[in-house]
């Protein structure tokens, strides 16, 4: 059988009340979760002993810039023994802003999900560290959001004097 | 007529003492590699054995802001790390002089976003502009060439802000 | 490097700085001290900034504090087609641009559904991997140069000045070339230059082990790299780390054997690991890397077909010049795609390849416009450097740099 069948099999049987939906487009599988449910689906495809997702490859978040669910989070996990690349989505809506946080399941997950918050303003729980990563720590505003301008706010990053 | 005053005006001693410091003080530039991103390579590539900048006294990069009397630019100035550039130009001792390397210190360069400084001389003073993403290695050398031609046409009375020790003067009655 | 009160740095950093480390040191007086290890430093290989907490001259917690070069690369590629953001990612990976040309060329094309002539695969092949050691050269010169052996930089530099002789024949510029465009190349490799190549290649192998008889047996090297910064194969994949100080550990993955791209399956190489995890044998496996890269573009020179080098399909990829000056089709379809993009179908895509630092990748999706709703940028060097605060425990300053070193990161990457 082979590991798309393999991991529906293993969702569905042993998250039978979950929401879970399956895709795939140009030969890459994605699920797509409720943001509730992330830690547990998470923690399953990186313990479980045929699946092994051992690698935390890439966090993100799109901006739809649209009403309800305005932004969905991506996490991109790699599986050495299968070699097989999986995408997780989940959507986040705007009025609450917050996802759990992975580090306890994936270590590379610490400043991937800094990034996001830094650059989204979606905040994780239970993060041990959530501190911006690339902006300073006195910026006010999330720069890859949709509504903020390229060439940013005047006066919202310091200069020294000439 | 005293001391001080003969230094502002042009004599021939005087004239001479300027021409040997400034040629003293162009053939022994000592630049401050500020590195930051790609123009950091070239400015590398200046110093190996091709491109050598040996050769014009500048071999000794010194990493360390007291013993530099020349600010080398080079690479993208972020807000964030404008302050760390502005700082280590006011820890170089005077006369100093600073070359803007690449588009992006000279006019924020193909970042036209929201964290890059267009330009670095909003808050720095630039002496020589260099054009190029990034600028060859010889482009570099023709900039310090420029520099050091700017260098020998200095004069001691230029450098008026440099405190010079009260001299004991004799007026005549 | 300075040293810094607890009040002048931000108070959420002394939080992270303070966190429970599990080293513990028995001391009755207060001697613990934060130092700065700052943006501008000779050895911090670009604009990296580390608070260290030490104890005398043994580190308990190491702070990296990334974001001096955050240009806003993924806000840009938000607001320009797919063609006009070639060139910015020259400037991602700056020592080895060539590789980034290619990663970024492929995921649009994937996204685009572009077929690629067999000439122009095995042409990017080539350049991929002497930028791959291109870069490699570079990064074992500055960690020599780091631990204080100045002669082996000047030497990897004056190879590397060769390879960037070979890229300014090839496309007209020493570095940020962007030689590549979407649905094939830009230029033909040239007999003359292919010719230069090969020349590159047989004089390449003697030149690297005159800089290796410099370093491996000697003494100094060698005590001041073995068993620091020792990284186990189960923590490496879990902080995310890849390439060569991934291979070091022992985990044997590469992602030109794992999901081929290009035409890595008909070559044959193989993939470097070393079991020890340490800073030498990071440096082993750079060394043995450009050996096999040197092997594939042998390799690379004998397989060559002759062909096109350019896709033909006149919607999606620019025509030739000598046509647009002459033909009205051509002529309409470069305005078109020049003027308002490619607009690939509506959808996303993950593609990745094997940068000299490790997985390069690039996520885009699509909303059939012709520039990207949102591009993501996985840059190697930023997950690698992750695992600094867990490298540098227990070790002293002067081992941080060589830490560094070996874990080769560049900041263009690692910011974005």
């Amino acid at each position: 059988m082979n590991i798309k069948e393999l991991i529906k099999n293993k969702l569905t049987n042993n998250f039978p009340n979950y929401q879970i939906e399956f895709s795939e487009y140009l030969d890459e599988f994605c699920i797509k979760v409720n943001k509730e449910n992330i830690l547990e689906i998470c923690s399953f495809l990186k313990n479980d002993e045929d699946l092994k997702f051992i690698l935390s490859e890439d966090i993100t978040a799109v901006d739809w810039a649209t009403r309800k669910n305005r932004f969905t989070v991506v996490y991109h996990i790699y599986s050495l023994k299968n070699n097989f690349r999986l995408k997780i989505k989940s959507d986040v809506d705007e009025s609450d802003c917050s996802i759990d946080s992975v580090t306890s399941v994936w270590g590379a997950a610490n400043w991937q999900e800094r990034e996001c918050y830094d650059m989204y303003g979606i905040i994780f729980n239970h993060h041990p560290d959530l501190r911006r990563m690339y902006m300073p720590e006195e910026f006010e505003y999330y720069p890859l959001r949709k509504d903020f301008p390229l060439m940013g706010i005047p006066g919202s990053l310091p200069l020294p004097k000439k | 007529m005293g001391l001080e005053a003969k230094l502002k005006t042009d004599g021939f001693i005087v004239t001479q003492l300027d021409a040997i410091i400034a040629w003293s003080r162009k053939n022994s530039v000592w630049p401050m590699p500020m590195g930051i991103s790609c123009c950091a390579i070239e400015m590398m590539a200046v110093g190996d054995p091709k491109y050598d900048i040996a050769r014009f006294g500048s071999e000794v990069m010194r990493f360390t802001p007291r013993q530099c009397d020349l600010m080398i630019v080079a690479g993208t100035v972020t807000y964030k790390m404008s302050h760390v550039v502005r700082k280590i130009y006011d820890q170089m001792p005077d006369p100093k002089w600073v070359i803007a390397m690449g588009a992006c210190t000279s006019t924020g360069g193909m970042y036209r976003s929201y964290s890059v400084v267009q330009g670095i001389d909003q808050f720095l003073p630039v002496d020589v502009y260099v054009a190029g993403c990034p600028p060859r290695p010889d482009n570099l050398l023709n900039a310090l060439i420029t520099i050091q031609e700017k260098i020998g046409n200095t004069r001691a009375r230029d450098f008026q802000d440099i405190k010079i020790p009260d001299l004991k003067v004799i007026q005549p009655n | 490097m300075e040293k810094l009160r607890k009040e002048d740095v931000n108070p959420k950093i002394v939080e992270a700085l303070l966190r429970d480390t599990d080293i513990t040191i028995d001391d009755a007086l207060d001697n613990e001290m934060i130092l700065n290890m700052g943006p501008q430093h000779p050895a911090t290989h670009g604009v990296l900034r580390v608070l260290l907490r030490l104890d005398g001259e043994t580190v308990m917690n190491a702070v990296p504090e990334l974001g001096y070069l955050h240009r806003g690369y993924e806000k840009m590629a938000e607001n320009m087609s797919y063609y006009e953001y070639i060139p910015h990612t020259d400037r991602l990976d700056y020592i080895s641009p060539m590789a980034n040309n290619v990663a970024w060329v492929m995921a649009v094309e994937k996204l685009a559904g572009i077929e690629v002539p067999v000439r122009a695969q095995y042409i990017r092949m080539m350049v991929a991997e002497l930028a791959r050691i291109a870069s490699h050269l570079v990064a074992i010169g500055a960690f020599a140069m780091d631990v204080g052996a100045l002669t082996v930089f000047l030497w990897t530099l004056r190879e590397r000045e060769k390879i960037l002789d070979i890229w300014d024949i090839l496309c007209g510029a020493r570095f940020t070339n962007s030689y590549t465009r979407i649905g094939g190349v830009a230029n033909d490799a040239q007999p003359d230059a292919l010719a230069k190549v090969k020349w590159f290649i047989d004089q390449f192998d003697d030149n690297l082990t005159e800089c290796e008889k410099l370093l491996n047996s000697n003494r100094i090297f060698i005590e001041r790299l073995e068993n620091i910064g020792i990284l186990p194969a189960e923590v490496a994949l879990d902080l995310g780390v890849t390439g060569p100080s991934l291979r070091a550990s022992g985990v044997e993955f590469d992602l030109r054997r794992a999901t081929p791209y290009l035409q890595y399956d008909k070559i044959d190489f193989n993939v470097i690991t070393y079991t020890e995890g340490d800073s030498l044998a990071r440096y082993f496996v750079r060394v043995d890397e450009m050996r096999e890269s040197a092997k594939i573009v042998r390799q690379v020179l004998d397989k060559m077909p002759a062909g096109e080098i350019m896709a033909n399909m006149p919607k999606k990829v620019l025509p030739k010049k000598t046509e647009i000056y002459t033909r009205m089709e051509e002529l309409i379809h470069d305005f078109m795609i020049v003027n308002f993009g490619i607009n690939p179908p509506v959808g996303e895509i993950y593609h990745a390849i094997e940068g000299s630092k490790g997985e390069l990748g690039f996520y885009l999706v699509s909303k059939g416009e012709g520039h990207p709703w949102k591009c993501k940028i996985r840059s190697p060097s930023f997950n690698n450097l992750q695992a600094l605060p867990y490298l540098v425990k227990g070790h002293m300053i002067s081992d941080v740099v060589a830490i560094i070193g070996s874990i080769d990161p560049i900041m263009g990457e690692a910011d974005k």
